[in-house]
Protein backbone atom coordinates (compact mmCIF):
# COMPACT_ATOMS: atom_id res chain seq x y z
CA UNK A 1 0.00 0.00 0.00
CA UNK A 2 1.56 3.25 -1.00
CA UNK A 3 1.41 6.27 1.19
CA UNK A 4 -1.44 8.05 -0.54
CA UNK A 5 -3.67 5.04 -0.28
CA UNK A 6 -2.97 4.55 3.40
CA UNK A 7 -3.93 8.14 4.10
CA UNK A 8 -7.21 7.82 2.28
CA UNK A 9 -8.01 4.62 4.14
CA UNK A 10 -7.29 6.29 7.41
CA UNK A 11 -9.42 9.27 6.50
CA UNK A 12 -12.27 6.99 5.76
CA UNK A 13 -11.91 5.26 9.03
CA UNK A 14 -11.51 8.35 11.17
CA UNK A 15 -12.87 11.47 9.59
CA UNK A 16 -10.08 13.95 10.26
CA UNK A 17 -12.47 16.58 11.50
CA UNK A 18 -14.20 14.30 13.98
CA UNK A 19 -10.85 13.12 15.25
CA UNK A 20 -9.60 16.66 15.86
CA UNK A 21 -12.85 17.61 17.52
CA UNK A 22 -12.52 14.61 19.79
CA UNK A 23 -9.02 15.59 20.83
CA UNK A 24 -10.04 19.15 21.52
CA UNK A 25 -12.99 18.11 23.63
CA UNK A 26 -10.87 15.72 25.71
CA UNK A 27 -8.18 18.32 26.14
CA UNK A 28 -10.67 20.93 27.21
CA UNK A 29 -12.22 18.62 29.78
CA UNK A 30 -8.86 17.75 31.26
CA UNK A 31 -7.62 21.32 31.36
CA UNK A 32 -10.79 22.77 32.80
CA UNK A 33 -10.81 20.20 35.57
CA UNK A 34 -7.23 21.22 36.28
CA UNK A 35 -8.20 24.85 36.29
CA UNK A 36 -10.87 24.27 38.86
CA UNK A 37 -9.21 21.87 41.21
CA UNK A 38 -5.48 22.48 40.89
CA UNK A 39 -3.67 23.18 44.10
CA UNK A 40 -6.59 23.91 46.31
CA UNK A 41 -7.13 21.22 48.90
CA UNK A 42 -10.09 23.11 50.33
CA UNK A 43 -12.11 22.65 47.19
CA UNK A 44 -12.50 18.90 47.39
CA UNK A 45 -14.19 18.75 50.75
CA UNK A 46 -16.69 21.03 52.36
CA UNK A 47 -14.79 22.25 55.40
CA UNK A 48 -17.56 24.23 57.01
CA UNK A 49 -21.21 24.92 56.80
CA UNK A 50 -21.91 27.67 54.33
CA UNK A 51 -24.78 30.06 54.46
CA UNK A 52 -25.34 29.79 50.72
CA UNK A 53 -27.45 27.24 48.91
CA UNK A 54 -25.09 25.74 46.34
CA UNK A 55 -27.56 24.25 43.88
CA UNK A 56 -29.05 27.28 42.19
CA UNK A 57 -30.98 28.19 39.08
CA UNK A 58 -29.33 30.68 36.77
CA UNK A 59 -31.05 32.44 33.93
CA UNK A 60 -28.50 32.30 31.12
CA UNK A 61 -29.41 33.45 27.63
CA UNK A 62 -33.10 33.09 28.43
CA UNK A 63 -32.76 29.52 29.69
CA UNK A 64 -33.11 28.34 33.28
CA UNK A 65 -29.98 26.36 34.12
CA UNK A 66 -29.61 24.32 37.31
CA UNK A 67 -26.03 24.42 38.45
CA UNK A 68 -23.96 23.60 41.52
CA UNK A 69 -22.01 26.74 42.40
CA UNK A 70 -19.38 27.18 45.10
CA UNK A 71 -19.75 30.32 47.23
CA UNK A 72 -16.42 31.67 45.99
CA UNK A 73 -16.88 30.87 42.32
CA UNK A 74 -16.82 33.66 39.75
CA UNK A 75 -19.44 33.89 37.03
CA UNK A 76 -16.79 33.41 34.35
CA UNK A 77 -15.83 30.09 35.98
CA UNK A 78 -19.44 28.90 36.13
CA UNK A 79 -20.15 29.88 32.54
CA UNK A 80 -17.02 28.29 31.12
CA UNK A 81 -16.45 25.25 33.28
CA UNK A 82 -19.89 24.32 34.57
CA UNK A 83 -22.21 25.42 31.76
CA UNK A 84 -19.82 24.89 28.84
CA UNK A 85 -20.33 28.42 27.57
CA UNK A 86 -16.72 29.01 26.57
CA UNK A 87 -17.54 31.98 24.37
CA UNK A 88 -16.94 34.13 27.43
CA UNK A 89 -13.15 34.41 27.60
CA UNK A 90 -10.86 34.76 30.58
CA UNK A 91 -8.02 37.08 29.71
CA UNK A 92 -6.61 38.71 32.81
CA UNK A 93 -9.09 37.48 35.45
CA UNK A 94 -8.60 40.91 37.07
CA UNK A 95 -11.17 43.28 35.48
CA UNK A 96 -8.36 44.69 33.38
CA UNK A 97 -9.00 43.38 29.86
CA UNK A 98 -12.75 43.04 29.21
CA UNK A 99 -12.59 39.64 27.48
CA UNK A 100 -15.13 38.25 29.97
CA UNK A 101 -17.73 41.00 29.41
CA UNK A 102 -21.28 39.66 29.77
CA UNK A 103 -24.63 41.40 30.10
CA UNK A 104 -26.30 41.25 33.52
CA UNK A 105 -29.90 42.39 33.06
CA UNK A 106 -28.70 43.96 29.82
CA UNK A 107 -25.85 45.88 31.48
CA UNK A 108 -22.23 45.06 30.63
CA UNK A 109 -20.10 43.76 33.47
CA UNK A 110 -16.96 41.67 33.92
CA UNK A 111 -17.82 38.02 34.60
CA UNK A 112 -14.36 37.42 36.10
CA UNK A 113 -15.00 39.90 38.87
CA UNK A 114 -18.33 38.88 40.29
CA UNK A 115 -19.54 35.85 42.17
CA UNK A 116 -22.08 33.66 40.44
CA UNK A 117 -24.16 33.90 43.60
CA UNK A 118 -24.38 37.66 43.08
CA UNK A 119 -26.39 37.19 39.87
CA UNK A 120 -28.99 34.73 41.16
CA UNK A 121 -32.38 35.84 39.93
CA UNK A 122 -30.95 38.13 37.28
CA UNK A 123 -30.56 37.47 33.58
CA UNK A 124 -27.12 36.66 32.25
CA UNK A 125 -26.42 37.24 28.57
CA UNK A 126 -23.37 35.76 26.88
CA UNK A 127 -22.11 35.75 23.30
CA UNK A 128 -23.82 32.37 22.75
CA UNK A 129 -27.20 33.96 23.32
CA UNK A 130 -26.91 36.74 20.76
CA UNK A 131 -28.07 34.79 17.72
CA UNK A 132 -31.75 34.09 17.29
CA UNK A 133 -32.44 30.86 19.17
CA UNK A 134 -34.93 29.59 16.56
CA UNK A 135 -33.55 30.74 13.23
CA UNK A 136 -29.86 30.97 14.12
CA UNK A 137 -29.81 34.43 12.61
CA UNK A 138 -26.91 36.50 13.90
CA UNK A 139 -27.44 39.71 15.86
CA UNK A 140 -26.76 43.04 14.20
CA UNK A 141 -23.46 43.37 16.05
CA UNK A 142 -22.31 39.94 14.94
CA UNK A 143 -23.30 40.75 11.35
CA UNK A 144 -21.44 44.05 11.50
CA UNK A 145 -18.31 42.30 12.78
CA UNK A 146 -18.48 39.78 9.95
CA UNK A 147 -19.04 42.48 7.34
CA UNK A 148 -16.23 44.69 8.55
CA UNK A 149 -13.82 41.92 9.55
CA UNK A 150 -12.99 43.74 12.74
CA UNK A 151 -10.69 41.38 14.56
CA UNK A 152 -7.37 39.70 13.94
CA UNK A 153 -6.97 36.88 16.49
CA UNK A 154 -10.43 37.64 17.92
CA UNK A 155 -9.81 36.39 21.44
CA UNK A 156 -11.19 39.71 22.67
CA UNK A 157 -14.11 39.64 20.21
CA UNK A 158 -16.81 38.17 22.49
CA UNK A 159 -16.14 40.85 25.09
CA UNK A 160 -16.16 43.62 22.51
CA UNK A 161 -19.32 42.27 20.89
CA UNK A 162 -21.13 42.20 24.26
CA UNK A 163 -19.99 45.78 24.96
CA UNK A 164 -21.22 46.86 21.51
CA UNK A 165 -24.53 45.10 22.11
CA UNK A 166 -25.04 47.24 25.19
CA UNK A 167 -23.76 50.35 23.44
CA UNK A 168 -26.35 50.28 20.65
CA UNK A 169 -29.10 49.93 23.28
CA UNK A 170 -27.90 52.87 25.37
CA UNK A 171 -26.84 55.08 22.49
CA UNK A 172 -28.31 54.00 19.14
CA UNK A 173 -26.64 56.85 17.27
CA UNK A 174 -23.11 57.20 18.64
CA UNK A 175 -20.32 59.32 17.26
CA UNK A 176 -17.02 57.53 16.77
CA UNK A 177 -15.73 59.27 19.90
CA UNK A 178 -18.73 58.08 21.92
CA UNK A 179 -18.18 54.55 20.62
CA UNK A 180 -14.54 54.79 21.76
CA UNK A 181 -15.69 55.68 25.26
CA UNK A 182 -18.36 52.97 25.26
CA UNK A 183 -15.75 50.37 24.31
CA UNK A 184 -12.98 51.70 26.55
CA UNK A 185 -13.48 48.79 28.94
CA UNK A 186 -12.15 46.25 26.43
CA UNK A 187 -8.59 45.70 25.29
CA UNK A 188 -7.39 44.21 22.00
CA UNK A 189 -3.78 43.10 22.04
CA UNK A 190 -3.67 42.95 18.25
CA UNK A 191 -4.52 46.66 18.50
CA UNK A 192 -7.26 46.41 15.90
CA UNK A 193 -9.08 49.29 17.53
CA UNK A 194 -9.74 51.26 14.40
CA UNK A 195 -11.45 48.35 12.66
CA UNK A 196 -13.29 47.43 15.85
CA UNK A 197 -14.64 50.97 16.02
CA UNK A 198 -15.78 50.67 12.43
CA UNK A 199 -17.65 47.50 13.45
CA UNK A 200 -19.25 49.39 16.32
CA UNK A 201 -20.39 52.18 14.02
CA UNK A 202 -21.64 49.67 11.47
CA UNK A 203 -23.59 47.73 14.11
CA UNK A 204 -25.30 50.91 15.25
CA UNK A 205 -26.14 51.63 11.64
CA UNK A 206 -27.56 48.13 11.12
CA UNK A 207 -29.55 48.38 14.35
CA UNK A 208 -31.11 51.66 13.23
CA UNK A 209 -32.09 50.21 9.86
CA UNK A 210 -33.85 47.15 11.36
CA UNK B 1 1.12 41.93 37.44
CA UNK B 2 -0.62 39.39 39.43
CA UNK B 3 -0.31 35.79 38.43
CA UNK B 4 -3.50 33.98 37.50
CA UNK B 5 -4.05 31.16 39.91
CA UNK B 6 -6.90 28.67 39.84
CA UNK B 7 -9.69 30.02 42.00
CA UNK B 8 -10.45 32.34 44.84
CA UNK B 9 -9.80 30.49 48.12
CA UNK B 10 -12.94 29.30 49.86
CA UNK B 11 -14.91 31.58 52.15
CA UNK B 12 -18.31 31.57 53.70
CA UNK B 13 -20.68 33.81 51.73
CA UNK B 14 -23.49 35.75 53.39
CA UNK B 15 -26.08 37.65 51.39
CA UNK B 16 -28.20 39.64 53.85
CA UNK B 17 -31.32 41.46 52.66
CA UNK B 18 -31.32 44.26 55.22
CA UNK B 19 -28.77 46.62 56.75
CA UNK B 20 -29.59 45.30 60.22
CA UNK B 21 -28.79 41.74 59.17
CA UNK B 22 -25.56 42.90 57.56
CA UNK B 23 -24.53 44.75 60.72
CA UNK B 24 -25.32 41.72 62.81
CA UNK B 25 -23.18 39.53 60.56
CA UNK B 26 -20.30 42.00 60.74
CA UNK B 27 -20.57 42.07 64.48
CA UNK B 28 -20.74 38.30 64.73
CA UNK B 29 -17.67 37.84 62.52
CA UNK B 30 -15.87 40.83 63.96
CA UNK B 31 -12.51 41.31 62.27
CA UNK B 32 -12.96 38.23 60.08
CA UNK B 33 -15.71 39.45 57.78
CA UNK B 34 -15.13 41.24 54.49
CA UNK B 35 -17.72 43.63 53.13
CA UNK B 36 -18.36 43.03 49.43
CA UNK B 37 -19.86 45.85 47.35
CA UNK B 38 -19.01 45.93 43.61
CA UNK B 39 -16.11 43.54 44.22
CA UNK B 40 -13.57 45.27 42.00
CA UNK B 41 -11.19 45.90 44.89
CA UNK B 42 -12.11 42.75 46.82
CA UNK B 43 -11.58 40.06 44.19
CA UNK B 44 -8.04 41.22 43.38
CA UNK B 45 -7.12 40.78 47.03
CA UNK B 46 -8.77 37.35 47.20
CA UNK B 47 -7.29 36.06 43.94
CA UNK B 48 -3.82 37.15 44.97
CA UNK B 49 -4.23 35.41 48.36
CA UNK B 50 -3.11 38.59 50.06
CA UNK B 51 -6.37 38.94 52.00
CA UNK B 52 -8.16 35.76 52.95
CA UNK B 53 -11.32 36.52 54.91
CA UNK B 54 -13.24 33.56 56.26
CA UNK B 55 -16.59 35.28 55.77
CA UNK B 56 -17.75 37.61 53.02
CA UNK B 57 -20.85 39.75 53.44
CA UNK B 58 -22.30 40.64 50.03
CA UNK B 59 -24.36 43.85 50.19
CA UNK B 60 -25.83 43.36 46.69
CA UNK B 61 -29.18 42.11 47.94
CA UNK B 62 -29.92 45.05 50.25
CA UNK B 63 -32.30 47.23 48.28
CA UNK B 64 -32.34 50.04 50.88
CA UNK B 65 -28.68 50.70 50.03
CA UNK B 66 -29.28 51.60 46.39
CA UNK B 67 -30.75 54.61 44.69
CA UNK B 68 -30.63 58.38 44.76
CA UNK B 69 -33.31 60.14 46.79
CA UNK B 70 -34.36 63.73 47.27
CA UNK B 71 -34.24 64.58 50.95
CA UNK B 72 -35.19 67.73 52.82
CA UNK B 73 -31.71 69.17 52.55
CA UNK B 74 -30.21 68.04 49.26
CA UNK B 75 -29.93 64.49 48.00
CA UNK B 76 -29.00 61.18 49.51
CA UNK B 77 -27.14 58.49 47.61
CA UNK B 78 -27.26 54.87 48.78
CA UNK B 79 -23.77 53.46 49.23
CA UNK B 80 -24.49 50.61 46.79
CA UNK B 81 -25.65 52.93 44.00
CA UNK B 82 -23.60 52.20 40.88
CA UNK B 83 -21.25 54.83 39.50
CA UNK B 84 -23.10 54.64 36.17
CA UNK B 85 -26.34 55.59 37.89
CA UNK B 86 -24.65 58.57 39.55
CA UNK B 87 -23.05 59.62 36.28
CA UNK B 88 -26.44 59.55 34.51
CA UNK B 89 -28.71 60.89 37.26
CA UNK B 90 -30.34 64.17 36.28
CA UNK B 91 -30.27 65.67 39.79
CA UNK B 92 -26.60 64.90 40.26
CA UNK B 93 -25.72 66.14 36.79
CA UNK B 94 -27.53 69.42 37.15
CA UNK B 95 -26.95 70.35 40.80
CA UNK B 96 -23.69 68.53 41.64
CA UNK B 97 -22.04 68.08 38.27
CA UNK B 98 -18.62 67.73 39.91
CA UNK B 99 -19.71 64.37 41.34
CA UNK B 100 -21.17 63.18 38.02
CA UNK B 101 -17.89 64.20 36.34
CA UNK B 102 -15.85 62.33 38.91
CA UNK B 103 -18.01 59.19 38.57
CA UNK B 104 -17.64 59.36 34.79
CA UNK B 105 -13.85 59.36 35.14
CA UNK B 106 -13.74 56.08 37.07
CA UNK B 107 -12.12 53.23 35.11
CA UNK B 108 -14.37 51.73 32.39
CA UNK B 109 -18.09 51.44 31.57
CA UNK B 110 -18.19 47.87 32.90
CA UNK B 111 -16.50 48.85 36.15
CA UNK B 112 -18.83 51.83 36.58
CA UNK B 113 -21.82 49.53 35.95
CA UNK B 114 -20.67 47.22 38.69
CA UNK B 115 -18.73 49.51 41.01
CA UNK B 116 -20.54 51.48 43.68
CA UNK B 117 -20.05 54.90 45.25
CA UNK B 118 -19.54 53.31 48.66
CA UNK B 119 -16.97 50.92 47.24
CA UNK B 120 -15.19 53.65 45.35
CA UNK B 121 -14.59 55.70 48.48
CA UNK B 122 -13.79 52.69 50.67
CA UNK B 123 -11.32 50.97 48.34
CA UNK B 124 -7.83 50.27 49.52
CA UNK B 125 -4.71 51.90 48.13
CA UNK B 126 -3.16 50.63 44.92
CA UNK B 127 0.48 50.78 46.10
CA UNK B 128 1.83 47.75 44.27
CA UNK B 129 4.23 46.73 47.02
CA UNK B 130 1.36 46.58 49.48
CA UNK B 131 -1.03 44.92 47.04
CA UNK B 132 1.50 42.31 46.05
CA UNK B 133 1.59 41.14 49.64
CA UNK B 134 4.92 42.65 50.70
CA UNK B 135 5.09 42.93 54.49
CA UNK B 136 5.14 46.73 54.58
CA UNK B 137 4.07 49.02 57.44
CA UNK B 138 0.50 49.09 56.17
CA UNK B 139 0.45 45.29 56.06
CA UNK B 140 1.75 45.05 59.61
CA UNK B 141 5.46 44.85 58.78
CA UNK B 142 8.23 47.28 59.63
CA UNK B 143 9.39 48.94 56.44
CA UNK B 144 8.04 50.88 53.46
CA UNK B 145 9.27 49.36 50.21
CA UNK B 146 7.95 52.27 48.16
CA UNK B 147 10.17 54.79 49.93
CA UNK B 148 13.34 52.68 49.65
CA UNK B 149 16.14 54.21 47.53
CA UNK B 150 15.61 51.82 44.60
CA UNK B 151 11.81 51.83 44.83
CA UNK B 152 9.46 52.45 41.91
CA UNK B 153 7.40 55.23 43.41
CA UNK B 154 6.28 57.33 40.47
CA UNK B 155 2.64 57.11 41.56
CA UNK B 156 3.13 57.55 45.29
CA UNK B 157 2.52 60.55 47.52
CA UNK B 158 4.21 63.93 47.83
CA UNK B 159 2.65 64.94 51.14
CA UNK B 160 0.86 63.59 54.19
CA UNK B 161 3.20 60.63 54.56
CA UNK B 162 3.68 58.86 57.84
CA UNK B 163 5.78 55.74 57.28
CA UNK B 164 3.40 54.84 54.39
CA UNK B 165 3.67 56.79 51.10
CA UNK B 166 0.69 55.28 49.26
CA UNK B 167 -2.10 57.42 47.80
CA UNK B 168 -5.86 57.21 47.97
CA UNK B 169 -7.10 55.97 44.55
CA UNK B 170 -10.70 57.23 44.65
CA UNK B 171 -11.93 59.57 41.91
CA UNK B 172 -15.16 60.44 43.69
CA UNK B 173 -13.49 61.25 47.03
CA UNK B 174 -12.28 64.78 46.14
CA UNK B 175 -15.65 65.55 44.52
CA UNK B 176 -17.48 64.51 47.70
CA UNK B 177 -15.19 66.77 49.74
CA UNK B 178 -15.84 69.65 47.32
CA UNK B 179 -19.62 69.38 47.81
CA UNK B 180 -19.22 68.92 51.58
CA UNK B 181 -20.84 65.47 51.54
CA UNK B 182 -21.75 63.72 54.79
CA UNK B 183 -20.92 60.05 55.07
CA UNK B 184 -23.36 58.00 57.13
CA UNK B 185 -21.55 55.10 58.79
CA UNK B 186 -23.66 52.58 60.68
CA UNK B 187 -22.59 50.12 63.29
CA UNK B 188 -24.60 48.11 65.78
CA UNK B 189 -24.64 51.10 68.12
CA UNK B 190 -26.29 53.37 65.56
CA UNK B 191 -25.22 55.70 62.78
CA UNK B 192 -22.38 58.23 62.90
CA UNK B 193 -22.17 61.01 60.34
CA UNK B 194 -18.72 62.12 59.15
CA UNK B 195 -17.78 65.07 56.96
CA UNK B 196 -16.25 63.65 53.79
CA UNK B 197 -12.82 65.10 54.58
CA UNK B 198 -12.81 63.40 57.99
CA UNK B 199 -14.03 60.09 56.57
CA UNK B 200 -10.67 59.53 54.84
CA UNK B 201 -7.77 59.06 57.21
CA UNK B 202 -4.02 59.01 56.77
CA UNK B 203 -1.45 56.56 58.10
CA UNK B 204 -0.67 58.90 61.00
CA UNK B 205 -4.13 58.08 62.39
CA UNK B 206 -4.24 54.39 61.48
CA UNK B 207 -1.85 52.93 58.96
CA UNK B 208 -3.99 49.86 58.28
CA UNK B 209 -7.10 51.72 57.17
CA UNK B 210 -7.97 54.25 54.46
CA UNK B 211 -11.16 55.46 56.14
CA UNK B 212 -12.59 55.87 59.61
CA UNK B 213 -14.48 52.61 59.19
CA UNK B 214 -13.53 49.64 61.32
CA UNK B 215 -14.36 46.09 60.42
CA UNK B 216 -17.83 46.14 61.97
CA UNK B 217 -18.82 49.46 60.34
CA UNK B 218 -20.89 49.90 57.22
CA UNK B 219 -21.10 52.98 55.01
CA UNK B 220 -24.80 53.07 54.20
CA UNK B 221 -25.47 56.39 52.50
CA UNK B 222 -23.93 59.62 51.42
CA UNK B 223 -25.82 62.83 52.01
CA UNK B 224 -25.07 65.80 49.79
CA UNK B 225 -26.43 68.98 51.38
CA UNK B 226 -28.23 71.50 49.19
CA UNK B 227 -25.83 74.22 50.31
CA UNK B 228 -23.43 73.62 47.42
CA UNK B 229 -26.03 72.80 44.76
CA UNK B 230 -25.51 74.59 41.43
CA UNK B 231 -22.20 76.09 42.53
CA UNK B 232 -19.44 76.69 39.97
CA UNK B 233 -17.60 73.38 39.85
CA UNK B 234 -14.29 72.25 38.43
CA UNK B 235 -13.09 68.68 38.05
CA UNK B 236 -10.00 67.40 36.35
CA UNK B 237 -8.21 64.08 36.52
CA UNK B 238 -4.82 63.40 34.99
CA UNK B 239 -3.87 59.81 34.25
CA UNK B 240 -1.39 57.98 32.06
CA UNK B 241 -4.02 56.50 29.74
CA UNK B 242 -7.10 58.20 28.35
CA UNK B 243 -9.33 55.73 30.18
CA UNK B 244 -9.30 52.84 32.65
CA UNK B 245 -6.54 54.30 34.81
CA UNK B 246 -6.23 55.61 38.34
CA UNK B 247 -5.42 59.25 38.76
CA UNK B 248 -1.91 60.61 38.97
CA UNK B 249 -3.40 63.79 40.39
CA UNK B 250 -7.02 64.95 40.36
CA UNK B 251 -8.70 68.11 41.57
CA UNK B 252 -12.31 68.88 42.48
CA UNK B 253 -13.48 72.35 43.42
CA UNK B 254 -16.68 74.23 44.20
CA UNK B 255 -16.99 78.01 44.17
CA UNK B 256 -19.78 80.32 45.33
CA UNK B 257 -19.62 83.66 43.59
CA UNK B 258 -21.32 86.95 44.12
CA UNK B 259 -20.76 89.95 41.88
CA UNK B 260 -17.77 88.34 40.23
CA UNK B 261 -15.99 87.63 43.51
CA UNK B 262 -15.47 84.24 45.12
CA UNK B 263 -17.48 84.24 48.32
CA UNK B 264 -16.59 80.78 49.39
CA UNK B 265 -14.64 77.88 47.93
CA UNK B 266 -13.96 74.23 48.61
CA UNK B 267 -10.99 72.65 46.87
CA UNK B 268 -9.73 69.10 47.18
CA UNK B 269 -6.90 67.23 45.50
CA UNK B 270 -6.37 63.48 45.34
CA UNK B 271 -3.41 61.37 44.29
CA UNK B 272 -0.91 63.43 46.27
CA UNK B 273 -1.32 62.01 49.78
CA UNK B 274 -2.55 58.84 51.46
CA UNK B 275 -5.90 60.62 51.77
CA UNK B 276 -7.70 63.18 49.59
CA UNK B 277 -6.40 66.56 50.70
CA UNK B 278 -8.69 69.49 51.40
CA UNK B 279 -6.88 72.75 50.71
CA UNK B 280 -8.29 75.01 53.45
CA UNK B 281 -5.52 77.58 53.15
CA UNK B 282 -6.03 77.92 49.40
CA UNK B 283 -9.78 78.28 49.94
CA UNK B 284 -9.17 81.21 52.30
CA UNK B 285 -6.66 82.75 49.91
CA UNK B 286 -9.06 82.85 46.99
CA UNK B 287 -11.95 84.22 49.04
CA UNK B 288 -12.91 87.71 47.95
CA UNK B 289 -10.90 87.53 44.74
CA UNK B 290 -12.16 87.13 41.20
CA UNK B 291 -10.02 84.04 40.52
CA UNK B 292 -7.69 86.14 38.36
CA UNK B 293 -4.34 84.94 37.10
CA UNK B 294 -2.28 86.25 40.00
CA UNK B 295 -4.65 84.69 42.55
CA UNK B 296 -4.56 81.43 40.63
CA UNK B 297 -0.76 81.42 40.63
CA UNK B 298 -0.60 82.19 44.32
CA UNK B 299 -3.16 79.45 44.99
CA UNK B 300 -1.07 76.93 43.07
CA UNK B 301 2.08 77.87 44.97
CA UNK B 302 0.30 77.72 48.32
CA UNK B 303 -1.19 74.31 47.50
CA UNK B 304 2.25 72.68 47.14
CA UNK B 305 3.71 74.18 50.32
CA UNK B 306 5.45 71.42 52.21
CA UNK B 307 5.37 68.93 49.35
CA UNK B 308 8.19 66.38 49.61
CA UNK B 309 8.46 64.29 46.47
CA UNK B 310 10.00 60.83 46.41
CA UNK B 311 12.65 59.83 43.90
CA UNK B 312 10.38 59.38 40.88
CA UNK B 313 7.36 61.57 41.51
CA UNK B 314 8.50 65.19 41.64
CA UNK B 315 6.36 65.78 38.52
CA UNK B 316 3.35 65.50 40.83
CA UNK B 317 4.33 68.74 42.56
CA UNK B 318 4.09 70.71 39.32
CA UNK B 319 0.95 68.79 38.35
CA UNK B 320 -0.78 69.60 41.63
CA UNK B 321 0.23 73.27 41.42
CA UNK B 322 -1.08 73.57 37.87
CA UNK B 323 -4.34 71.75 38.57
CA UNK B 324 -5.12 74.02 41.53
CA UNK B 325 -4.22 77.01 39.38
CA UNK B 326 -6.57 75.86 36.63
CA UNK B 327 -9.38 75.22 39.10
CA UNK B 328 -9.14 78.75 40.51
CA UNK B 329 -8.74 80.28 37.07
CA UNK B 330 -11.94 78.54 35.91
CA UNK B 331 -13.94 80.97 38.05
CA UNK B 332 -12.98 84.14 36.24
Amino acid sequence: MDQEESVSVLEEKYSRRTFIKGVIATGATASSAGYLFRGSPLLGAATYQTATERLITLNVNGQERRVDVLPHETLAMTLRYKLGLTGTKLGCDRAECGACTVLIDGVSQYACSMLTHQVRGRSVGTIEGLEDADTGELSVVQRAVMEEGGFQCAFCAPGFIMAMTEMIEVNPNPTREEARLALSGNLCRCADYDKILTCAMRSAELARSV
Amino acid sequence: MAKIRDMIPAFELFQPMTVDDALELLDEHRGQAWVLAGGLDSFDWFKDRVKRPSAVVDLGGISELTGIRDVEDGIEIGAMTSLTEIERDERVRSAFSVLADAARHVATPQIRNQGTLGGNVSQDTRCWYYRSGWPCYRAGGNTCYAAAPQAMNREHCIMGRSRCVAVNPSDTAPALIAVDAKMVVEANGGPTVYDAEDFFIGPAIDITRMTVMKSQDLLTRIHIPARWADADFYYEKIRDRGSWDFQLVSVAAAFRKSEGKIEEARISVNGVAPFPVRLDAVERLVQGTSGDESTASAAGELAIQGARPLRHNDYKVAMMRNLVRRAVRSVS
